[in-house]
């Protein structure tokens, strides 16, 4: 018998995620029909073409750049989130953990002067230590870590904003440029930037964190580790009764995920494509959206390349709606409807294997009924 | 010293409803992950009603009407909770986080296109309303009494009597420890989550206006509530449930965030010269500390989180 394509857990998912994406669309578009009826087409038109609103393709290719340089963090986020979910732990905490990357790679560049490489490896273990607290807390006090999570996102923001006030600019509340007050910690471009109109911004971030995500699938899917991350993440009982150290495997899970998206603060900030903000009041929403790439992506490594690419694409193309009518954030609204439609991914999944089992016995009632009716015309 | 006192009590009521309606929603066996979103949004609902109320209005009109508008909100953003993890049985804590993010987005959206609307220079997210909230207080000297306190008071008692006393709240937590067995003795589990998921969305509403209306007279939408939702989480866990205990714990949090309102006003703390980062952190870290102690002991709802399924035994 033919083997029923949409049987098959990958095309399942393929289907929920464009699903969430059409539909996602879709509502933010009646919302906006509410607010201004005359611009929402316009508007999610825009979204949609982010840097394809430019006609000249240099300019394009340019913006393209910018895209990337954002999704390549982003990325690194929806890998943290995605980590730890597939050992049932939700890092919410995501966002503060990229918060502390970004503060120690930006204090250690310009306060000490160290190189692009310290600098990361100093944001690693900051996003670690951070994802340390949320591990051990889970592990031995029992604290759920999505509250605590969010306490920490909170402590590290106000942490930072304090600490960087040591190197922000005498004149404004930013952080001084990396570009000119520490070149040496400039992430390499290796001539990346060529390709895309000489975008300088565009350095080896976003092949790292395509690696990244490459290395997150072996780990998962061939290592013994990654099995046993995974069954914990299944059955804490379970594994802890086969043999497994379940808390050391929380732990270590949560100091991962923590590292991953500290990585993701260095990769945005020593490319000097932003500045941190020492007044900031909210946690940056870079780790939130990494929940959606991750939902988006099926909770696969690979896919989460693609969903990060398109939660950066549109939250990019916020910027080109016409401000008279709405404002940027309409792709952070579309972007938190996708979340919550992925909730449903689910119940989608459910919907089509129900479709399938009744078409199935529809069509062997028919093979029945005709075998039936063929054995009563020979008598 | 006065103004510790009230800042104390104003943000003590504000956690109280909030985590009163966590308790609702917990007990019943949903866990409310969204309740910072429902706090905007219960939070917008009050600031437009305040915002588009004639200028005439009596101010115990603007009292009941903005109170109203924040449960009407509240309770109809809850409803998208109750519809995925009750009737899809979709992961709650995906959809929390995702009511969260959209009530953010969400209430910005919507008041930048009013302000913008209004006035096409104005691209800023603020709802003001300096006149309408007098309406809540009543100076009794230096002291600033907020009519929230009593609203946090009565709800206090109102869930207390509902979860112990009544029928009603006595089959909620039933649902939330042994749905099957609340089912067996013809309990309808789907339809009581729904009135605790309810619940939670009018107390999470109640909270958010309160919230908005705390120290400021005009709002912010872009800055969401701040974790409060999430500080109100804590205020649960460390009242291990139950209503009287989360009264309590909700002062102890009311007053290290007042802390950060007025350490100013205290020279000694001054004289310490800590940076005012400090303060903003406290709530967060207590938070941290007393979660860390209190949540191996923990006695939540047995059957939180877990959709119900009647195939399931």
């Amino acid at each position: 018998m033919k083997k029923n394509l949409l049987k098959s857990d990958a095309v399942q998912s393929l289907i929920a995620s464009f699903l969430c994406i059409i539909l996602g669309l879709l509502i933010g578009f009646i919302v906006l029909l509410f607010i201004n009826p005359t611009g929402a087409w316009d508007a999610i038109v825009a979204v949609m073409k982010n840097f394809l609103t430019y006609s000249r393709a240099n300019l394009q290719m340019k913006n393209f750049g910018n895209t990337l340089v954002k999704t390549a963090p982003l990325l690194m986020c929806a890998l943290s989130v995605l980590f730890a979910y597939k050992v049932g732990l939700f890092n919410i905490g995501a966002a503060g953990q990229y918060v502390a990357g970004v503060c120690a790679s930006i204090y250690a560049a310009l306060a000490w002067g160290w190189g692009w490489f310290p600098c990361m490896i100093l944001a690693i273990v900051f996003g670690a230590a951070l994802g340390a607290v949320v591990g051990l807390l889970k592990a031995y006090c029992n604290v759920n870590e999505v509250i605590s999570g969010i306490m920490l996102n909170w402590i590290g923001l106000y942490l930072t904003n304090m600490l960087l006030t040591k190197v922000k600019e005498s004149t404004s509340p930013y952080t001084l440029h990396i570009k000119s007050a520490a070149p040496q910690a400039l992430l390499p471009g290796l001539g990346l930037g060529a390709l895309f109109n000489n975008n300088q911004y565009v350095t080896i971030a976003i092949p790292l964190a395509i690696i990244a995500a490459i290395v997150i699938l072996v780990v998962l899917e061939k290592t013994k580790f990654g099995y046993e991350l995974k069954a914990t993440g299944n059955n804490k009982n379970a594994a802890k009764y086969a043999g497994m150290a379940e808390k050391r495997n929380i732990i270590l899970t949560l100091i991962i995920a923590g590292a991953l998206a500290g990585i993701g603060g260095a990769l945005l900030y020593l490319t000097d494509y932003e500045q941190w903000q020492c007044t900031q009041t909210s946690v940056p929403g870079m780790g939130f959206n990494g929940i959606a790439a991750t939902f988006l992506g099926g909770l696969n490594p690979i896919g989460t390349i693609f969903a990060s690419y398109f939660i950066q694409h549109i939250t990019s193309g916020g910027a080109y709606v016409d401000k008279t009518m709405y404002c940027s954030q309409i792709s952070d609204l579309i972007s938190s409807i996708i979340i919550y439609l992925c909730g449903f991914v689910l119940f989608i999944k459910y919907a089509i294997n129900q479709g399938i089992a009744k078409s199935e016995e529809k069509k062997l009632q028919k093979e029945k009924l005709a075998a039936a009716e063929a054995k009563g015309g020979e008598k | 010293m006065l103004l510790l006192v009230q800042y104390t009590l104003i943000f003590a009521s504000v956690l109280l409803l909030v985590a009163l309606g966590g308790c609702f929603s917990e007990h019943s066996g949903v866990i409310n992950l969204g309740l910072e979103g429902i706090m905007v949004i219960g939070a917008l609902g009050g600031a437009l009603m305040m915002r588009y109320l004639p200028a005439g209005t009596s101010g115990f009109m603007i009292v009941i009407l903005t109170l109203l508008a924040a449960i009407v909100f509240g309770v109809a953003y809850s409803a998208l909770l109750a519809v995925a993890s009750i009737n899809f049985k979709a992961d709650q804590t995906i959809v929390g986080t995702a009511l969260n993010m959209l009530g953010t987005a969400g209430a910005t959206v919507l008041v930048k296109a009013i302000n913008t609307a209004a006035n096409p220079d104005d691209v800023s997210s603020t709802i003001q309303y300096i006149e309408p909230k007098k309406a809540f207080i009543v100076n009794i000297g230096s002291f600033e009494f907020n009519w929230f306190m009593v609203v946090a008071v009565i709800m206090l008692i109102f869930a207390y009597v509902v979860l112990y006393k009544t029928k009603f709240g006595l089959r909620l937590m039933a649902c939330g420890e042994h749905p099957q067995a609340a089912d067996s003795v013809g309990i309808d589990v789907h339809k009581m989550r729904w009135a605790g998921v309810l619940i939670s969305g009018m107390l999470g509403g109640l909270g958010g206006i309160c919230y908005i209306l705390a120290g400021v007279s005009e709002w912010k939408f872009e800055n969401g509530v701040a974790g409060f939702g999430f500080l109100a989480l804590a205020v649960m866990i460390f009242g291990q449930w139950k209503p009287t205990r989360i009264a309590l714990a909700a002062l102890l949090f009311g007053f290290f965030r007042a802390l950060s309102n007025v350490y100013f006003g205290f020279d000694w703390l001054v004289s310490l010269n800590i940076p005012g980062s400090v303060y903003n952190m406290m709530p967060y870290i207590i938070s941290l500390i007393v979660l860390a102690l209190t949540s191996q002991h923990s006695r939540a709802p047995k059957a939180e989180g877990i959709p119900y399924d009647k195939g399931m035994r």
